[in-house]
């Protein structure tokens, strides 16, 4: 369903993407840990076609309409309220007309922002914007979920609400994807765990029945003190 | 059942547009919404009308020698200020790498800007239009609709180009300084052919005397559309 192959890319002498090689199949949950500047945002990047890299290739079953997109910003509009935002991408999907608003209203409910629907997005908080900002990139029901820190702004109460969402759509059958820097972040969700150090992956492997903990002193092994400082990620 | 050669073209000119009218839609929407660019050029190009009618001495040129250059002066300033917020409005919460995953087109991301943009325009024209005929008194309602098809012919090369040069520089710094920097140059084309065309209308020659300007106008368009098209995705994608 998601595959990698000798990724290469660096951005004049910085080695952004170093040979890296994965594949996924429908059910796993790659989560990605490493230092800032590892190349985590790079590698989701060339995953979702941002980025073409200098080397290698990245293939998705069902090509860009197949993946659900978060990155760093929300990509929503702030003088259109948050249903027509989720309308417009909907639009841009391909999403069958006559299911856009009952697919926006569904979505708004599993993200806990029905009531911020008519709310135009300038005027929501950080973290109901986050929510809003999921709830588009779940609209056309992607099969590939590329999440670059989508916990970044989220209270503990609405983390816990995204974790169990990503975990449903695991049990669906979604290949997951996550970078982040904080190795507390979606552990739990994770089927697969890859530490990534100046462009590398330095560990990939499955989870197995490894608790938090141990990920996280293996991690502080794998990335030495200096990259994973911080909430154990730094 | 698979679909035929001719079928599948079909459906992707039928996405293309599609897609394009979906982008363009939210373009009138926020401008509707926020009344940015549109207010702003209009209020330009009435100050720089102002400025033309105090600034120029009725005795030394005759208004109608004057009149053709004033009026496309004022419409591609307009349209620089227009062009610019075509794509500052996808740097809003990064909307245009959303744009780029998603899996529409470079082409529809494009004819929908333009599409955007010619309206916008279009609304600075008509207000900018009977300005210019307030303050420099030219008789344009003999040629109106000739003068309105001169108008459309260079603002579609105008905007094809605008277009494309304003994605090119939306990720540099100074993007507003860097666009009419680059634009201008490209402008002189259709800027030539417009003035002449409208100065003969104006004059009240036939507008078979000015088919010449015409074609170099079509022309431009045809040449700069294609072109735009075809480079635009190499001007987005990183």
């Amino acid at each position: 369903m998601l595959r990698a192959d000798g990724l290469r890319h660096a951005f004049g002498h910085v080695m952004a993407l170093d040979d890296i090689s994965f594949s996924l199949a429908p059910g796993r949950t790659l989560v990605i840990f490493g230092p800032n500047g590892a190349g985590k945002t790079t590698l989701l990047k060339v995953l979702a076609g941002l980025i073409r890299p200098q080397a290698g290739c990245a293939t998705v079953a069902g090509g860009r309409g197949a993946i659900g997109w978060i990155g760093h910003q929300s990509h929503l509009y702030g003088h259109l309220t948050v249903t027509e935002n989720l309308l417009f991408w909907a639009a841009l999907y391909d999403v069958p007309a006559e299911r856009r608003r009952a697919r926006a209203a569904e979505v708004m409910r599993r993200l806990a922002i029905a009531d911020q629907a008519d709310r135009r997005v300038w005027a929501l908080s950080r973290g109901l914007a986050q929510r809003a900002a999921i709830a588009k990139a779940l609209m056309h029901d992607p099969q590939v979920l590329l999440l670059d820190e989508p916990f970044t702004g989220l209270d503990l109460a609405a983390a816990g609400e995204v974790r169990a969402l990503l975990a449903q759509l695991r049990g669906a059958g979604r290949v997951v994807v996550l970078a982040t820097h904080n190795i507390d972040e979606g552990i739990e969700l994770a089927t697969d765990v890859a530490f990534q150090r100046r462009g590398r992956f330095v560990h990939f492997a499955p989870r197995g029945a490894h608790e938090s903990a141990e990920i996280a002193e293996a991690y502080r092994r794998a990335v030495g003190a200096g990259g994973a400082g911080g909430t154990a990620g730094g | 059942m698979p679909l035929g050669r001719g079928e599948r073209g079909g459906r992707l000119v039928g996405d293309t547009l599609r897609h394009a009218w979906t982008i363009a839609r939210k373009d009138l929407l926020l401008e509707f919404r926020t009344r940015t660019a549109v207010l702003s050029a209009v209020v330009f190009t009435a100050l720089v009308l102002t400025v033309f009618n105090f600034g120029r001495d009725p005795t030394a040129v005759a208004t109608i020698d004057l009149a053709p250059s004033i009026l496309w002066v004022t419409f591609s300033f307009a349209a620089i200020l227009a062009l610019n917020r075509a794509f500052q409005l996808e740097l809003e919460n990064e909307a245009l790498e959303g744009l780029l995953v998603s899996p529409i087109s470079r082409t529809s991301l494009y004819l929908g800007k333009l599409v955007a943009n010619l309206m916008f325009v279009a609304v600075v024209e008509c207000v900018a239009l009977p300005l210019f005929v307030l303050f420099f008194d030219v008789p344009i309602w003999p040629v109106l609709a000739p003068l309105v098809a001169v108008i459309a012919l260079a603002t579609v090369g105008f905007v094809a180009v605008g277009t494309l040069f304003s994605a090119m520089v939306i990720r540099t710094r100074f993007a507003e300084l860097m666009l009419p920097v680059l634009l201008l140059p490209f402008f002189i084309p259709p800027l030539t052919g417009a003035v002449q065309a409208t100065a003969r209308l104006l004059d009240g020659r036939p507008l078979s005397e000015a088919a010449g300007w015409l074609r170099l106008l079509a022309a431009y368009d045809v040449a700069f559309l294609v072109l735009a098209t075809l480079l635009f995705p190499h001007t987005v994608d990183e």
